[in-house]
């Protein structure tokens, strides 16, 4: 409808916003921190040991697994691609820094670990340049060839650090603030100044946006979509490390539908699926969302299938919200 | 002795199947405005594509200021200042103004960070220069056509371009809009520029050009100065032979009252409506872009709901929800927007036509694939329609051919009443004629036809009534030898002071010029 506004703006008619409903309309853009605040009320009510210092740290922490999944999420969807395949990429880190650490030292295993990731990523994305399929196919048949790796590696079963210290090296905390929280809020930060600030991310809503012009303006499209891929398999891979630091464990099911859990954060945050538009801090409130979303009602000792329904059901809330309201945007 | 600037020698494309230029020649002088006409799919975008990097043709050579150029991608031609203005905007709508200026040449650091303020500042001096009443910061989407028009050609500024390329500029700007844009380009003429222009309009072409090449079926037909010709020879050229005549009008007598709008309201766009138009006749419907007749149109079809009035069809009193009631009743709306209009692109034209309408080509829902054919075959003839075959995806058609089939599709849903946007937006001259030669052919059917139009000498030629519209007012109603331009002219500018909506100023000057200009 944005096309009949602008017309009948040439024609002088007034379409000027109500004070009122330009108020709407921002609440309406910035939705995800309403939900986040409304979220947070629920659950202070209902239960005593929501809203307490302790939880609130635990609840951070444990929305960085999947905030930095979301974070590559929301690179790769602005883009208009989707990365299926992160949560086996973060198995896959999580058991190669587990398991490597006995054999080659504790950073030599960190530094391969993040290297699986990095490498994952470039593989997605050159087959997507290469082959002009679908990132959805690609990533869905990596994310099973990759938790088969997984699988094969760690022998079917769960591997245990020999050496408990290396648990401690993420026991560090900024007052209330794990180090895992801080490494996924500093990688917010920064990802968020690289898609407003840098040539790099600002290319990103442009290849998104309309790939064709951006092409014949002479960005390398295809480059552009590896190298977003390869940061996406990175984060992953950092998150994997960080899992199997915060557990002494590799699972081979570790971060076992987490990608969806990934997308549908970024969703929630307002990413468009097409590409685009999106924005890195609303990510962070949808992980932030569902966090409080899963720690309220587990602390309400909600059964696990009543969570999964409203995790769908405030999903399809947010779609029919960005459906609805469309934020002004054009398409 | 003028200095040329681009010339192209004996280009020849081939897409597979089709010879979209054979052996063409051109040359763009510095400082001339230099049309390229033909009819749809004659092969003018594709030249143009060419010129500008998009295709490598397959024979022929390219020389830039003397020096022979071989473009690989549309960035090596805007290297060398050689910039296309597309037939379909190719902006990023989500982008800012200067972030769509620069696109591909942002200035950075050496980190690659973006250094905003001198990107803020060198495009605030393009769109200055330009006379743009907007800032580089908007975001494009919330722009209107005219305004993102503005933003392509402040690229032009930007990378100092020598040749700019402008592929029907104007097919969705209104009358001051176009002034505004034709302004710029005389800006662009005097500073030197080589300017091709491609357009429909004869009346553009007269306007603003100084030399015509014509192409024809992918054949160049010869190039001249436009004030040594005329519309019938530029014509002639352009289909190889005199049209027999330009309007159709319907002949029969006019039947039942098929719509009654009575009181028709909605704020903001429209006010105080009231007409009839019955089976057999067509009603023009006529106004400056802007004036509130597709408003009124969307909202008799249902797209919009009115704040009060009634709609009367076929004897009953309908208040439709959505268009999709309105089409159930046996109304067609052939929208004005027709590159949105959902064509599959994808697909071919045979399920292209028939999508809309399967249940009248299909038994107990298999496809009649020959009553497909048939209609396809029908139309395909009747609208000239350019296409290797029903299959072809219409991603390759050109944009007018495109365009027909929008108007095949809705032509062939038999209604009783069918309201036609600006039917011959972006047609050829050619083609046109056979559009007007259909729309009489319905009415004479016995179907009412409603044609909203701003080219005056088309209103007045397919009409047998007339209503002209201003600020969302009707002001007017002609009908036999009261269809005058001048007549038409001078209804839409004696507008009350205390209509609907205000008209913007520049809408004012145009009136007062049409009046001057008035024969
Ligand atoms: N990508 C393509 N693949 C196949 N055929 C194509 C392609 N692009 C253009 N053509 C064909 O080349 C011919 C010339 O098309 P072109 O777009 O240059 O026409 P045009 O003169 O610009 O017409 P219009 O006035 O309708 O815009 C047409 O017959 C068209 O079908
Ligand atoms: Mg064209």
């Amino acid at each position: 409808m944005s096309k009949t506004i602008s017309s009948a703006g040439f024609q002088g008619v007034s379409v000027q916003p109500k004070p009122l409903r330009r108020t709407f309309m921002l609440l309406a853009e910035q939705h995800i921190w309403v939900f986040l605040g409304l979220s947070l009320l629920l659950f202070s009510l209902a239960s005593p040991y929501f809203l307490t210092l302790n939880n609130m740290s635990n609840l951070l922490t444990q929305a960085a697994f999947i905030g930095l999944l979301a974070i590559g999420m929301t690179l790769v969807m602005i883009n208009g691609e989707i990365d299926l395949s992160v949560g086996a990429t973060l198995a896959l880190a999580c058991a190669l820094a587990v398991g490597l650490q006995s054999s080659i030292g504790v950073w030599p295993a960190i530094f391969v670990a993040l290297c699986s990731g990095a490498v994952m990523g470039l593989i997605n994305g050159t087959l997507l340049a290469l082959s002009g399929m679908h990132s959805f196919i690609i990533t869905l048949g990596a994310l099973i060839g990759i938790r088969g790796i997984v699988f094969i590696y760690t022998g079917e079963s769960a591997l245990m650090v020999e050496d408990f210290s290396y648990t401690e090296i993420v026991e560090v905390y900024l007052g209330p603030v794990s180090l895992t929280a801080l490494i996924f809020l500093g990688f917010a930060a920064f990802f968020q100044w690289m898609l407003t600030c840098t040539k790099h991310g600002r290319e990103a809503f442009a290849v998104g946006d309309n790939a064709k012009s951006a092409h014949e303006a002479g960005i390398r499209v295809k480059r552009h979509k590896v190298i977003n891929f390869v940061l996406c398999g990175t984060l992953a891979a950092i998150a994997g490390v960080l899992l199997s630091m915060r557990l002494g464990t590799a699972e081979p099911n570790a971060g076992k539908i987490w990608e969806l859990w990934a997308i549908i954060a970024v969703v929630l945050g307002g990413t468009r699926l097409q590409g685009g538009w999106g924005s890195v801090w609303k990510t962070v409130g949808g992980v932030l969302t569902l966090a409080v979303l899963r720690n309220g009602l587990s602390l309400l000792n909600t059964p696990n299938y009543i969570e999964l329904m409203v995790m769908g059901a405030v999903l399809v809330l947010a779609l029919v919200i960005d459906k609805v309201l469309g934020f002004g945007h054009s398409k | 002795m003028t200095e040329v600037v681009l010339t192209a020698e004996r280009i020849t494309k081939t897409f597979t199947g089709v010879t979209a230029l054979n052996d063409v020649s051109f040359d763009i002088h510095a400082g001339e405005v230099h049309a390229l006409m033909g009819e749809n799919g004659a092969g003018k975008s594709t030249l143009m594509k060419v010129l500008s990097g998009v295709y490598h043709p397959n024979a022929g050579a390219i020389h830039h200021r003397g020096e022979l150029v071989n473009f690989t991608s549309p960035r090596d031609a805007r290297d060398r200042g050689i910039l296309l203005v597309h037939q379909e905007l190719s902006l990023s709508p989500e982008l800012s103004v200067a972030e769509n200026v620069y696109l591909g040449a942002w200035p950075t650091n050496r980190f690659g960070v973006l250094k905003k303020k001198e990107l803020h500042e060198k495009t605030q001096a393009a769109l200055d220069s330009l006379g743009c009443n907007f800032g580089p910061d908007v975001r494009v989407g919330t722009l209107s056509i005219a305004k993102q028009q503005m933003v392509e050609i402040a690229r032009v500024q930007a990378f100092n371009a020598n040749v700019v390329i402008f592929d029907e500029p104007t097919a969705s700007l209104t009358e001051s809009e176009k002034e505004q844009l034709f302004i710029a380009i005389r800006r662009l003429r005097e500073r030197g520029v080589g300017i091709v222009y491609i357009s429909h309009k004869m009346d553009e072409i007269f306007e603003i050009t100084d030399r015509i090449t014509v192409l024809r079926d992918g054949e160049l037909q010869g190039t001249v100065n436009t004030r040594d010709v005329d519309m019938a020879q530029i014509t002639r050229m352009m289909i190889g032979r005199d049209l027999d005549q330009f309007f159709h009008r319907a002949q029969g007598a006019a039947g039942r009252d098929v719509l009654e709008v009575r009181h028709l309201e909605k704020e903001g766009l429209f006010s105080d409506i009231n007409f009839k138009v019955r089976a057999g006749e067509v009603l023009g419907l006529y106004g400056l872009i802007g004036a509130g007749r597709s408003e009124v149109a969307e909202t008799i079809f249902g797209v919009r709901q009115p704040d009060s009035g009634q709609v009367i069809f076929d004897g009953e009193e309908v208040d439709f929800a959505s268009p999709k009631d309105a089409i159930e009743k046996g109304m067609a709306l052939v929208p004005e927007s027709r590159k949105e209009q959902g064509l599959i692109l994808g697909m071919g034209g045979r399920v292209n036509i028939t999508l809309p309408h399967l249940n009248l080509f299909s038994k107990m829902g298999i496809s009649d694939t020959k009553k497909e054919l048939e209609v396809f075959n029908y139309y395909r003839e009747q609208l000239e329609i350019k296409t290797t075959g029903p299959e072809q995806p219409l991603s390759d058609l050109s944009g007018g051919n495109q365009q027909k089939f929008v108007l095949a599709k809705w032509l062939c849903a038999d209604p009783k009443l069918i309201i036609l946007d600006e039917p011959t937006r972006g047609i050829d001259v050619g083609s046109k004629s056979s559009i007007h030669k259909i729309i009489a052919g319905l009415a004479e059917k016995g179907l009412a036809v409603i044609v909203i139009s701003s080219e005056m000498p088309e209103v007045i030629g397919v009409s047998n009534r007339i209503l002209a519209m201003a600020n969302g007012r009707l002001v007017g109603e002609f009908s036999g030898d009261d269809m005058t331009e001048e007549n038409l002219i001078n209804a839409v500018s004696e507008v009350p002071l205390e209509s609907a909506s205000q008209p913007s100023p520049d809408d004012k000057t145009k009136i007062h010029e049409l009046k001057r200009t008035a024969p």
